[in-house]
């Protein structure tokens, strides 16, 4: 059930460039049900900013009632919330969303694609998938070394090849380009990251159990706004990314 | 004794909060945090005659104290509001405000015309301010002849009382007002959001793929308590004032403006137990500064003279 909660922060810290690692510790943790769900953060009190802020689930602690957010201060809302300290609350509404559906068994491999600030809900995922014996392959695209991140937490776990954009960091190029060098293959594929790479996964694996999670501006989170729709490829439909989402089967919806 | 029930024509309210239209869907995302029958009314998604997909996306931008969207109406039609999306709100002891929307005066004329029939349907809001539809919406409520003849052709039709909600992109939002009076309008709901634009600050282009959008949330709430103002002076039929609206305090405000109930927008996307919040907000507040009753306070603005008496 979606919960209303100030939560309280544990930790905050910068794991790389103008990328941050929190920690809230909440009630609502226990309702997180799926990696790849979200929550959404208000990251200051009274009404500037006054939208809230999606973040994704990067890790479930359900023993301490924790969860991690690993997110990027690039905006107005995002670096207010980068400033917060340990002790201090935060409003917090969620769970958010569908997750990664795990639909493998022991002894087969997913392969994880993340791209950027879209790598931190696959963490999640990584450990339920590898917790029940499936083997995982992470393949992790950045723009450059100094804004990556969680690499040494994702090896392991399983095998973890590193892209590049300036090539200061594993492969130069992109995730795609890792999966075709390294021949990697694979039963299902999880993604997450910008929308032109998630669109290259779809088209070169039109065969294969291919799940992506998209991301879109939103206001309300719970489906009630329609502002982060997309069409549905067969018949007039949609799709909301909050609510329906934020993790398609590939091919449900117009990337 | 309630301090907060009201009537108004076709609305006996419990208390005079509701959702406003297009911030609450149908409801259904809402009924699962809280029990919606606590709600005064609920202004339900604007409706046209076939179902509309709306604008691409992005479809919102924040703003200083605000947001823009651009959402364009989007919605599964009049048949299936009809038949689907009323009658599931009928376990709810909440009367129903539908809102019509429609690119032709006979496609409003006809929405409003099946509207009317459901069960619960208490009241119509005639949307004729939506400003992100290429055709229709907005160009209803901008001119005070074409927005007297929609309210008269839905009047016909409608089998409960009509309400028209307002732009507020108008010189003048008295003409306009005592046009959709002078068409039989039942109430007033006012404001609509104001047309904006916001762009990337890396790119240059508009930020909403509409390129413009409607600005609501707190940035607007002066202007909105200045129409209510205005109108309420100039008009005989009630106001449901709106307009940014995100606690007890502020909806005071609305009614001493001269508005006989308001509604919450984009609060609930924020906090989406703000209208449960407002409503025992209020009355607390009315309890504070000793007010018998939500009523006392219409129009107090005016009623007293127009200049603060304060003195420090």
């Amino acid at each position: 059930m979606i919960q209303l909660e100030e939560m309280k922060i544990t930790e905050q810290k910068e794991i790389a460039t103008n990328i941050f690692h929190l920690q809230i510790q909440g009630d609502l943790v226990s309702q997180i049900k799926q990696p790849g769900q979200f929550v959404h953060v208000k990251v200051a009190e009274g009404i500037e900013p006054l939208l809230r802020r999606p973040i994704s689930i990067a890790k479930i602690n359900h023993e301490e009632n924790i969860l991690s957010l690993i997110y990027r201060a690039d905006g107005k809302g995002t670096s207010l919330l980068s400033k917060k300290h340990p002790g201090e609350l935060v409003s917090i509404l969620g769970p958010l969303g569908n997750g990664f559906p795990i639909t493998q068994h022991k002894g087969k491999t997913a392969l994880l694609v993340g791209g950027g600030i879209g790598v931190p809900p696959l963490y999640e995922l990584s450990r339920q998938l590898t917790s029940l014996g499936i083997r995982v392959i992470h393949v992790l695209g950045f723009q450059s070394a100094n804004v990556s991140f969680l690499e040494n937490e994702f090896s392991r776990l399983g095998m973890t090849y590193i892209a590049t954009v300036d090539g200061s960091k594993g492969m130069q190029g992109f995730v795609t380009d890792v999966i075709e060098a390294e021949k990697l293959t694979f039963d299902c594929l999880y993604a997450c990251g910008p929308t032109p790479m998630l669109k290259a996964l779809e088209q070169k694996f039109p065969d294969k159990e291919v799940y992506l999670s998209l991301e879109e501006r939103m206001a309300c989170g719970i489906g009630a706004c329609f502002a982060c729709v997309r069409p549905t490829t067969c018949g007039d439909g949609y799709k909301k990314i909050c609510s329906d989402g934020p993790v398609f089967r590939a091919g449900e919806v117009v990337l | 004794m309630s301090r907060l029930n009201i009537s108004l024509p076709g609305l006996d309210l419990k208390n005079p909060i509701m959702p406003a239209s297009g911030c609450f869907g149908f409801g259904r995302e809402f009924a699962k945090l809280y029990d919606l029958s606590i709600l005064g009314a609920m202004m339900v998604k604007a409706t046209t005659i076939f179902s509309r997909f709306g604008n691409p996306t992005p479809r919102v931008a924040e703003t200083s104290s605000g947001m823009l969207n651009a959402i364009g109406l989007q919605n599964p039609g009049v048949e299936k509001v009809f038949h689907e999306e009323l009658p599931w709100l009928e376990q709810f002891d909440v009367p129903i405000i539908a809102n019509v929307a429609g690119s032709t005066i006979e496609e409003y004329v006809e929405v409003a015309k099946i509207l009317s029939k459901a069960k619960n349907v208490h009241a119509l809001e005639l949307n004729i301010s939506c400003p992100n539809v290429k055709h229709g919406g907005i160009a209803f409520g901008t001119i005070p002849e074409i927005a007297k003849e929609v309210t008269a052709r839905a009047k016909e039709v409608s089998e409960v009382p009509v309400y028209v909600k307002l732009s507020p992109n108008v010189t003048d939002i008295c003409e306009i007002a005592k046009a959709v009076e002078a068409g039989g309008a039942d109430g007033i709901t006012l404001i609509n959001t104001l047309t904006g634009l916001r762009l990337d600050v890396k790119t240059g282009r508009p930020i909403i793929a509409n390129i413009t959008g409607g600005l609501s949330g707190p940035a607007i709430k002066p202007i909105a308590l200045r129409m209510v103002y205005e109108v309420s002076q100039r008009v005989n039929i009630p106001i449901i004032g709106m307009g940014g609206i995100q606690s007890a305090e502020d909806a005071l405000e609305f009614f001493y403006a001269g508005a006989s109930a308001v509604a919450i927008g984009t609060a609930n996307f924020t906090d989406p137990f703000a209208c449960p919040n407002i409503i025992g907000q209020l009355d607390e507040l009315l309890e504070q500064l000793n007010i018998n009753h939500i009523s006392d306070c219409i129009g107090r603005s005016w009623k007293l003279g127009a200049t603060s008496n304060y003195r420090a």
